[in-house]
């Protein structure tokens, strides 16, 4: 029997006309947007106060300016124009410029209901003949309007308001406007005046709460109607380039790649990985316990700082003050770099917060230390904290994130015993650039020690297994070649 | 960035140094602005006694001066002199509160 088939034929380059999207521009939220907000639609995005609104309806509207050539009004019911550029230049944005270059427009609405006296009917008609000739004078295509609400501490006729916010939506929709609408976060509701009634494509939720005297921002998209986004609480922060909302996967395959190479910090060991390590590469270093994981950190950490540049040290096995004194017993002084302000600390128990917060706060770190190197000791210790699946993800993203910082990455691995060392931990042994396995391996009646470089891309690098000792002047690799491992 | 609107519709009616300078902000012929303009063209013979000028601006014409007097309703009165500045929005049917908001009768 066969069945019967629609013969119709289907072309095959025909895109079903989905949502078309406005990229924001903003580092990870178009990942967890699938492409940006709805393009030509209002979005809603509320949150409690100091949760970023501002700064993200902000973002927005500069960045499709300056990137995607779609001028953008500001319409501030809240702030003062002069209050709003400064609040800004601490992200970068020129909003004076912009304003010259006729890309934004930043129009301040002032709503004071003492000046105000009411009689008879009204309409917000001078609203939208403002916003309209603001829009047509630069022929914007985003609009932000940061915060609508302000507009019912200034009238009293709540009808009329709430019939005018709709025509407004409407209106905004026909003008084919991109535009965000900020509102204030509401006891039961998600804004207060109850403003997602009448924005029904997107709404963005943020917040910020304070965790462990650390604070946290969180966005989690409510609801977009008609695609598929991420559901989840998702950390992001305000730095010094604007708001990079993580997972920052968008950064993906694309960094660059240095060839300058940089000492390991240990001058026999460079010619056996090839010549030294790539600058911003990832380091993996394995091995059981005690097998000298931090010592060779030390050593890393020591050689950078020595050149001038910045170390950044995540330890989450001892305190930086053990790590310090440590290294000061086997010959490497490290301290003066603390006070010279090339060498920072971020020490805390691994189970002292949740995965995303320890991403963060890495990224926090980098973001305002901007080092060249960063060690973290032990990756190991984050496992147990959440599934590997999770784990795995985070220690991508910030691979990621720091090679498009241009930053080293030392990651200290713990294997528990000889078996699971092959494996390196962490099942990202495939993802880093340079991989060493210490060894501890007792030998008529002593212990020996042992480093084979399992990989090193892109350098010719040694095959053999390496003794070395570490004494009193760190470690010292003896060239004996010993037998390679099976 | 505030710009001062410009002055172009002749004032209604002038007395020398009106004490009175009232703004009427409409936008195009709708039946609040013609009702706002009528009720206070009579209010304005009744009590301000000759002291006043009437400029009626229409935003639809002049969008950019929406933002000088920071205009969000229509229809909207400003009284520009004497300051302060106040600010009556409606179609001003209800006499005793625009002359409670003009500051020709105290509040009661």
């Amino acid at each position: 029997m066969t069945v019967q088939t629609n013969k119709r034929p289907v072309p095959k380059n025909r895109r079903l006309p989905g949502i078309r999207k406005a990229p924001s521009g903003i580092a990870g939220l178009d990942e967890i947007t699938g492409g940006g907000l709805p393009s030509g639609r209002p979005t809603l995005i509320c949150g409690g106060p100091g949760c970023g609104k501002t700064m993200l309806a902000m973002e927005f509207l500069v960045r499709g300016a300056t990137e995607f050539d779609e001028p953008g009004v500001f319409m501030s019911f809240e702030e003062t124009a002069e209050d709003l550029e400064q609040n800004v230049v601490s992200m970068g944005f020129d909003l004076k410029a912009l304003q010259r270059r006729k890309k934004i427009v930043v129009d301040e609405v002032r709503v004071v209901r003492s000046e105000i006296h009411e009689t008879g009917e009204y309409d917000l008609e001078g609203l939208f003949i403002r916003l309209g000739h603001a829009i047509d004078s630069i022929g914007a295509k985003r609009v932000v309007l940061d915060t609508l609400e302000a507009l019912f501490g200034g009238f009293s006729n709540a009808a009329v308001l709430r019939a005018e916010l709709r025509r407004l939506f409407d209106w905004l929709k026909q003008k084919n406007v991109t535009a965000i609408i900020t509102g204030e976060r509401g006891e039961g509701q998600l804004t207060r005046q109850g403003l997602e009634e009448y924005v029904s494509d997107c709404v963005i939720l943020l917040d910020h709460r304070v965790a462990n005297q650390l604070t946290i921002r969180r966005l989690r998209i409510v609801k977009y109607r008609g695609t598929v986004h991420g559901t989840d609480e998702y950390p992001f922060l305000i730095g010094q380039k604007g708001i990079s909302v993580l997972p920052i996967t968008s950064l993906g395959l694309t960094h660059r790649a240095p060839t300058s190479v940089i000492s390991s910090g240990i001058a026999a060991l460079d010619p056996a990985l090839g010549g030294g390590l790539y600058e911003s590469s990832t380091v993996l270093v394995s091995g059981t316990a005690g097998t000298g994981k931090s010592t060779f950190a030390g050593h890393l950490t020591a050689a950078t700082c020595e050149r001038g540049e910045k170390a950044l040290y995540v330890g989450l096995e001892q305190s930086p003050d053990e790590f310090l004194r440590n290294m000061k017993g086997i010959g490497m002084p490290l301290r003066r770099y603390v006070s010279e302000g090339l060498l920072k600390f971020h020490a805390l128990r691994p189970s002292a917060h949740g995965l995303e917060l320890h991403l963060t706060t890495i990224h926090q770190h980098v973001e305002e230390f901007k080092p060249h190197l960063v060690v973290i000791d032990a990756i190991t210790s984050f496992f147990g904290m959440g599934l590997s699946a999770e784990i795995n993800s985070m220690l991508v993203r910030l691979i990621d994130f720091l090679k498009s910082r241009g930053v080293t990455l030392y990651m200290a691995s713990l294997s528990e015993n000889a078996a699971s060392a092959e494996r390196g931990g962490a099942n990202i042994s495939s993802i880093v650039d340079t991989w060493i396995q210490l060894r501890n391996v007792e030998t008529n009646g002593a212990r020996v020690r042992t480093l084979s470089v399992v990989k090193s891309r892109g350098m010719a690098h040694s095959n053999l297994t390496h003794q070395f000792a570490i004494t009193g002047k760190g470690v010292a690799l003896q060239n004996a070649p010993s037998q390679q491992p099976s | 960035m505030i710009k001062p609107p410009a002055r172009k519709a002749p004032p209604r009616k002038t007395a020398k140094g009106a004490k009175y300078e009232l703004c009427l902000y409409v936008a195009g012929n709708t039946a609040k602005s013609s009702a706002a303009l009528a009720n206070l063209k009579r209010i304005a013979a009744d009590h301000l006694a000759g002291e006043y000028s009437i400029k009626v601006i229409d935003l639809l014409k002049n969008p950019a001066l929406a933002r000088g007097d920071q205009i969000l309703a229509i229809p909207t009165l400003v009284r520009r002199l004497p300051s302060p500045i106040r600010k009556i929005i409606g179609d001003l049917s209800d006499t005793e509160r625009v002359l409670v908001g003009l500051d020709v009768k105290p509040h009661a």
